[in-house]
């Protein structure tokens, strides 16, 4: 039992969490929910001993505790996935997984490699993940490395674990046998903290929920006793409306055209059409080469085969560049390996897609890069102390924020967004949807590769559907239910 | 935001309060550090050092490193005055040799970029060609009677305004890739790709292009301190440089620029030259011998790296 009280934090004066509580029961599965930046991930960063805090309590089995590393909180058993993956890319899977805890002879420091690579496949496999313990860990999808991370947490007989979005990456079915590897570990007394902004995945497995808002303890409910409703309420202090606001969508040319798109090894035969002022959402499990096609769209891949035209002419995409020149702006997946530079401030970030407008001649302009900045801060509501924060101590929603700025700064035709709402609140998520419609209204094409069906439906004129590195179906407004799409991404039976 | 903007001042401050202690420290040793004569002597030494590390600033804040700026220095010096004792124009010599520097510097680039040879190991062949291309063209010999050019002379001897002209070089070298490094997009381009490269693709920059330019540049810089070395000494060694490139990390990282690229500026690259130099100066100055330099220079590099570890844990 885990009894945190009056917990304060500050980073440089600036007040995160102010008297906070949380607490965690034996067995129970606990969401911690809030808007981003609420600080959710800072009290559990306090919880693991990755912060110090300002003032306040822990209490773990009625002893008060002291943490002053990461390792005085492993040793009670605490562990913590982050939400910003862990994994060192260039060593195995079955590496990562002992990290730190190598199986060896003895004291001898000599590896028993065979003997950990048999524990891998064990530890994966109860979490449905059937993958050579040697691969390397960076060639991997993001929803892989974090089933691993998972894999990683359990291995180490924690007691307590908390999973900061562990789901974002990871698609439906994945996420099941999440939840059932959970609820076993659950009944044999091990504590949950869930941290998601995934109403249904908190309600299908939690217990309690505890809300924060603006570093503030808004209070704790039982889940059977509370509704959707209540809990955004809590969290957002005022009323929502529809999760998926409505679009005036007035449908026009065809803008972007793709025929025949192939690069081996990774998918085939990709040919769609996308419009005008059209919002097209491409679905698929993880790994079905939908990023893949993207990134080829946008110049970062050589295509093996196929081409892609633009308001009916072929266009020859070799780089970014030339894609940017086109037009195409690409919200990418992972923002922080490819959407951000995390050293570098949240101004400085937005306009590294825009250096050509804010300067002239090659020599930056200050107030222009300024005014462009402060109008995405302020239009994308970024919850930050100001511009020259480091976009490395932003929250993970906000982050993905300063990734949406950035291309929307670049004034795109054609947007390709890639996961665009992956760990941002509900609030913050309307945002972005409204933004999206305000973009298609525009004339913008838009291309929404996403993993969560509620939010392809809720926005999609038409999905397209990957299974395996090929297009498997193509589903209008009218057809589109979860099981529709879920049949054509499976690749089970095509009724329709 | 001034909170953030004042911690990262104060860890940017370090070097400088570094400086400023160690010049304390030998001028009470031996007040002489203090005369006029002694400190344009500093930082006429300084200037050639600190030329090649802004030059280096720029590789280290692509997260690369170039260990061919001392072969490079003299092999443009080399050539300098070989093409002035053929009784070149001075001005066209220095144009020529400032060119050939910028072209041994883009040849690492293009071996980095386009060959995806990593940095270290690219840069030790180039240093190891540049060196013996040298020693092939002086015979291994050094090339004395450059003929009487004021102009020349000037360089490395004369004075403007009162001040060395190597100092004054060395200043508006400053100035002039200061502004580059904070207020053009090619500054914030060098910045990106060592911050992260994929991102820095992923928006629109040609990476390659920008790598290239940083060696390219830095090659000129090297030149650049040929000029000043073989016009001071009026003559061209087929070994001047040797082991520079070290000078040239060192100052770089005692600025507090990261090796892992994308965090440094280039004022602490000047202060992390002055330090050197006023620590050479002023063991010189007290009597050190040259073998306990050696270990002394060491020993400060390793604190201030040390320091700078602390700060960021
Ligand atoms: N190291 C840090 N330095 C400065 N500010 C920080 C740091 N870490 C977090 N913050 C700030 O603390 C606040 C809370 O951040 P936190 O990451 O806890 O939010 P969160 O609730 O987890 O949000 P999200 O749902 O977006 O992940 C944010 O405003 C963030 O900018
Ligand atoms: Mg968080």
């Amino acid at each position: 039992m885990i009894q945190m009280s009056g917990i304060s934090k500050a980073f440089n004066g600036n007040v995160v969490l102010e008297n906070v509580q949380f607490e965690l029961a034996k067995g129970e599965i606990h969401a911690l929910m809030g808007e981003n930046g609420a600080g959710k991930s800072t009290m559990m960063k306090i919880l693991s001993g990755i912060y110090t805090k300002d003032a306040g309590e822990i209490m773990v089995d009625g002893e008060t505790v002291q943490f002053k590393s990461p390792k005085d909180a492993e040793k009670l058993g605490i562990v913590v996935i982050h939400q910003e993956l862990n994994m060192l890319p260039d060593l195995t899977v079955a590496q990562n997984l002992f990290l730190g805890k190598e199986l060896t002879y003895g004291k001898t420091g000599i590896l028993k490699t065979r003997q950990m690579e048999k524990e891998a496949i064990k530890l994966l496999s109860k979490l449905g993940l059937t993958i050579n313990p040697r691969t390397r860990t960076g060639d991997l999808s993001v929803g892989k490395q974090q089933i691993i991370e998972i894999a990683k947490a359990i291995a180490s007989d924690a007691k307590y674990i908390v999973m900061d979005e562990p789901t974002a990456a990871l698609t439906d079915r994945e996420i099941e046998t999440l939840f059932k590897t959970v609820n076993e570990l659950k009944a044999k007394g091990i504590s949950f903290v869930y941290i998601s902004h995934r109403m249904e995945e908190i309600f299908a497995i939690c217990d309690r929920i505890t809300i924060l808002r603006d570093g503030q303890y808004v209070g704790v409910r039982n889940i059977p006793e509370t509704n959707f409703d209540e809990i955004v309420a809590m969290m957002v202090g005022r009323e929502l409306g529809e999760r998926f606001p409505e679009r005036n969508c007035k449908i026009g040319e065809t803008k972007l055209e793709v025929r025949n798109l192939t690069v081996n090894g990774l998918f085939q035969d990709i040919s769609f059409k996308l419009k005008k002022g059209e919002v097209l959402g491409v679905a698929g499990l993880m790994g079905s080469g939908r990023t893949e096609v993207a990134q080829t769209i946008f110049g970062y891949r050589k295509l093996s085969n196929g081409e892609i035209f633009i308001d009916g002419k072929k266009i020859n995409v070799k780089s970014p560049i030339d894609a940017m020149k086109h037009g195409i702006g690409f919200v990418t997946e992972d923002r922080k390996t490819e959407g951000l530079v995390l050293d570098f401030s949240i101004k400085d970030n937005i306009s590294l897609a825009n250096l050509e407008k804010c300067s002239s001649s090659g020599i930056m302009k200050k107030e222009h890069e300024n005014s462009m900045v402060a109008k995405y801060i302020k239009d994308l509501k970024i919850r930050t102390s100001g511009p020259e924060q480091s976009a490395k101590s932003l929250s993970g929603g906000n982050q993905q924020k300063v990734v949406i700025a950035k291309w929307l700064g670049t004034e795109p035709e054609i947007l390709i967004l890639d996961e665009p709402t992956r760990g941002v609140d509900i609030g913050a998520k309307k945002e972005i949807y409204h933004i999206i419609n305000q973009l298609a209204e525009s004339g913008v094409a838009i291309l929404m590769i996403s993993s969560e069906l509620p939010e392809v439906i809720g926005m999609a004129d038409r999905v397209i559907v990957m299974q395996e590195g090929k297009l498997t179906g193509e589903v209008n407004k009218e057809h589109m239910t979860q099981e529709v799409i879920m049949q054509y991404a499976t690749g089970g039976e095509q009724v329709v | 935001m001034s909170n953030y903007k004042s911690k990262e001042l104060v860890s940017k401050l370090g070097p400088l309060f570094g400086l400023i202690l160690l010049i304390i420290i030998v001028s009470i040793l031996n007040p002489s550090f203090l005369s006029i004569a002694n400190i344009f002597n500093v930082l006429r030494q300084v200037s050639i050092s600190a030329i090649i590390a802004f030059g280096m600033t720029f590789v280290i804040l692509t997260g690369g490193i170039d260990l061919s700026v001392g072969s490079t220095l003299a092999l443009t010096g080399a050539i300098a005055a070989s093409l002035l004792s053929s009784g070149m124009d001075p001005f066209l010599t220095i144009g020529i040799s400032l060119i050939i520097g910028l072209i041994l510097g883009a040849i690492n680039g293009v071996i980095i970029t386009k060959g995806k040879v990593a940095p270290f190991i690219a840069t030790l062949a180039t240093m190891t060609i540049y060196r013996g291309l040298t020693l092939v063209f002086t015979d291994g010999r050094p090339i004395s009677d450059l003929g009487n050019h004021y102009s020349f002379q000037l360089f490395g001897k004369g004075y403007f305004l009162g001040f060395p002209v190597p100092v004054v070089t060395m200043v508006i070298a400053f100035i002039v890739l200061y502004f580059i490094l904070q207020k053009t997009t090619f500054g914030r381009r060098v910045y990106a790709v060592g911050g992260n490269e994929e991102a820095a693709k992923l928006s629109g920059i040609n990476t390659d292009r920008v790598k290239i330019a940083v060696y390219a540049i830095t090659g000129l810089l090297a030149s650049l301190a040929a000029l000043i070395l073989t016009s001071r000494l009026n003559s061209a060694q087929p070994t001047a440089g040797q082991s520079y490139e070290l000078d040239a990390i060192a100052a770089v990282v005692l600025g507090g620029t990261s090796l892992n690229g994308g965090k440094g500026w280039i004022i602490g690259t000047l202060i992390g030259a002055l330090i050197i130099g006023v620590l050479n100066n002023g063991m010189n100055l007290i009597g050190v011998s040259s073998f306990w330099q050696q270990v002394v220079k060491g020993i400060v590099i390793l604190i201030a790296v040390l320091m700078d570890r602390k700060k960021t844990a």
